[in-house]
Order: C-alpha cells, then sequence, then structure tokens
C-alpha cells in the first residue's frame, strides 16, 4: 500500500538501530517496492529477485547497527541490495559457464550509430505494448555494468553521486556508463521504429 | 555521421541533453548542431528515447505473495495485515 509512497517519510534511524519491529516493518514496507523493482530489472527472474529482496532486508537488519548515517538510507540499502544482485549473477555466470554476456568489455566498444529521425511518428506508435516490450528487452540485454548505472539512475531516480557511492565508482565513471547505456538503448529503439519506418515506406510508395 | 567532431561530441551529448555540461562546451555542442542535421537527429532520438523509458517504466509494486513471504522470512507476519 505505500507504493505509491515517497520513500522519505521519514524513518526513525534511532529505533531502528534500538530494534524496533513496528519501525523496521514500516521500512520494509516504505522500501521493498523500489527494492523489488530493482532486483527484477538485474536479475530478470521473479525467484532470483524475490531472494535478492529478502536478502538485502535481512542483510540490513542483521547490520543496521553499523550503518553510520553518512549516507541515505536508502542509499545504503541500495548498495546492499545491489552487491546480493551483483553477487546472484555472478554465481550464475559462474555456473553456466559464459554464455552470459561479458561484463566489462562492451562498455569500451563504440556504438554504431544510425541515422533515422524516428521522433516524428505518432505517440500511439512509440508507446504500442510490441514497442514497449522490445525496449524492456533492450534494457535487460545491457551489459550489467551499464544496466546497473541505468537503473539506479534513470529508474530509481538516484544522483550522480549517490549512485557511485552505491556502486563505489567515481562519478566521471557513473556519467560515462549512463551516456553509453542511454546511446545503447537510442541504437536499440532506431532498429525498431527505423525498421517500422521503412516498412511503412514501403507500403506506401508501392502503391499506385 | 563520419566528421571527427560528430564523434568527439558523442560522449557529451548525455550530459548535454540533461544540461550538466559546463558552458562552453555546451555553446560548442550548440555551434555543431546547427549545421550537422546526424547529430542533431542522434539529440532528438536521444532525448525521446530518454522519455519513453521514463514514461513506460513501471512503479514500484511487490506482488502480495511475494510480500507475505518477505514479511514471514523476516520475522514480521504480525505487522503484515495491519499494514496492508
Amino acid at each position: 500500500m505505500n507504493n505509491g509512497k515517497h520513500p522519505s517519510e521519514a524513518i526513525s534511524l534511532e529505533a531502528l538501530r534500538a530494534g524496533d519491529r513496528a519501525e523496521f516493518a514500516r521500512f520494509v514496507e516504505v522500501y521493498s517496492g523500489v527494492i523489488y523493482r530493482l532486483a527484477l530489472k538485474m536479475v530478470n527472474n521473479p525467484q532470483d529477485a524475490e531472494d535478492v529482496l529478502q536478502e538485502t532486508f535481512i542483510k540490513a537488519f542483521r547490520h543496521i547497527s553499523g550503518f553510520d548515517g553518512r549516507s541515505k538510507l536508502s542509499t545504503w540499502l541500495y548498495r546492499i541490495a545491489t552487491n546480493e544482485a551483483l553477487m546472484l549473477l555472478r554465481r550464475r555466470k559462474h555456473n553456466f559457464l559464459s554464455i552470459d554476456e561479458p561484463i566489462e568489455s562492451s562498455e569500451e566498444e563504440q556504438e554504431p550509430l544510425q541515422i533515422v529521425d524516428w521522433c516524428c511518428l505518432p505517440e500511439d506508435e512509440l508507446m504500442s505494448t510490441e514497442a514497449r516490450k522490445y525496449l524492456d528487452q533492450a534494457i535487460d540485454e545491457l551489459p550489467t555494468s551499464l544496466r546497473v548505472v541505468f537503473l539506479l539512475r534513470e529508474i530509481e531516480g538516484l544522483s550522480t553521486q549517490e549512485t557511485a557511492d552505491v556502486l563505489s565508482l567515481s562519478e566521471t565513471a557513473v556519467k560515462t556508463r549512463l551516456s553509453r547505456a542511454r546511446l545503447n538503448l537510442r541504437e536499440q529503439l532506431t532498429n525498431y521504429y527505423g525498421e517500422r519506418m521503412g516498412r511503412k515506406h514501403l507500403v506506401e510508395g508501392g502503391l499506385p | 555521421m563520419n566528421h571527427e567532431t560528430c564523434h568527439n561530441l558523442l560522449e557529451s551529448l548525455s550530459d548535454y541533453v540533461d544540461g550538466s555540461l559546463g558552458e562552453q562546451l555546451c555553446a560548442e555542442i550548440e555551434r555543431h548542431l546547427e549545421n550537422c542535421e546526424d547529430c542533431q537527429v542522434v539529440v532528438d532520438t536521444l532525448r525521446k528515447t530518454i522519455y519513453l523509458y521514463h514514461a513506460t517504466s513501471s512503479p514500484p509494486h511487490v506482488p502480495d505473495d511475494v510480500r507475505s513471504r518477505l514479511f514471514q522470512r523476516l520475522d514480521l507476519d504480525e505487522f503484515l495485515e495491519k499494514e496492508h
């Protein structure tokens, strides 16, 4: 029921540290939605996402006394969740050898750049169920190192500095990865909409 | 998109659309965009891409069964009904 609420509704750190279970339940209520969404998009599997969700709050519960309060509580929680998700992906990768994508290599590659102006397509075509599915899949297929930055910055709305804190990266690295993720998605959408525009063009051109 | 300037500017476009570029680089990009249709298309479609993934992203939500199991696992069942 708290899904629409803003997480900044003050959770008392003092009460959490004192082991106040009602406050912890409120903490779980406020943050479980965003943590589950992040987990789902990180591991792409509801069962694994549920494991990440549970482990995140178990660890938060266990380690709250060690939380120094220098970062926001939410940033600290995102860090735990992100580490859980990344560990799970590493385990999965290990189990299935290298079928999974390379984690770092594609980060340095220069994206191919297609020039098709698809901005003029009507909104219902841009946002069709099929287009949304395509976009979701493109996000799922981003290399992990880009996807995690993309999700924290663009879907969870963390600042560059908060994202850098969560991932122990420099702010420059966060910006670079976000840039690469965005350009990658732009490229994927250009493939998709470009093809649709081309097909339409052909049909229209083919009319007497 | 073969021009060297275009490729050099590419890595700054993300900051440019966020409005977080320094004044000088921003002015440089704007000057370039006036004369480069290709880069203008990249900027427009990049902006639209950002708009689309924001507009289509799902709100945070935990399915009821997942939520119940989470509260049970955390030994917080007593707060489950009260909160929901």
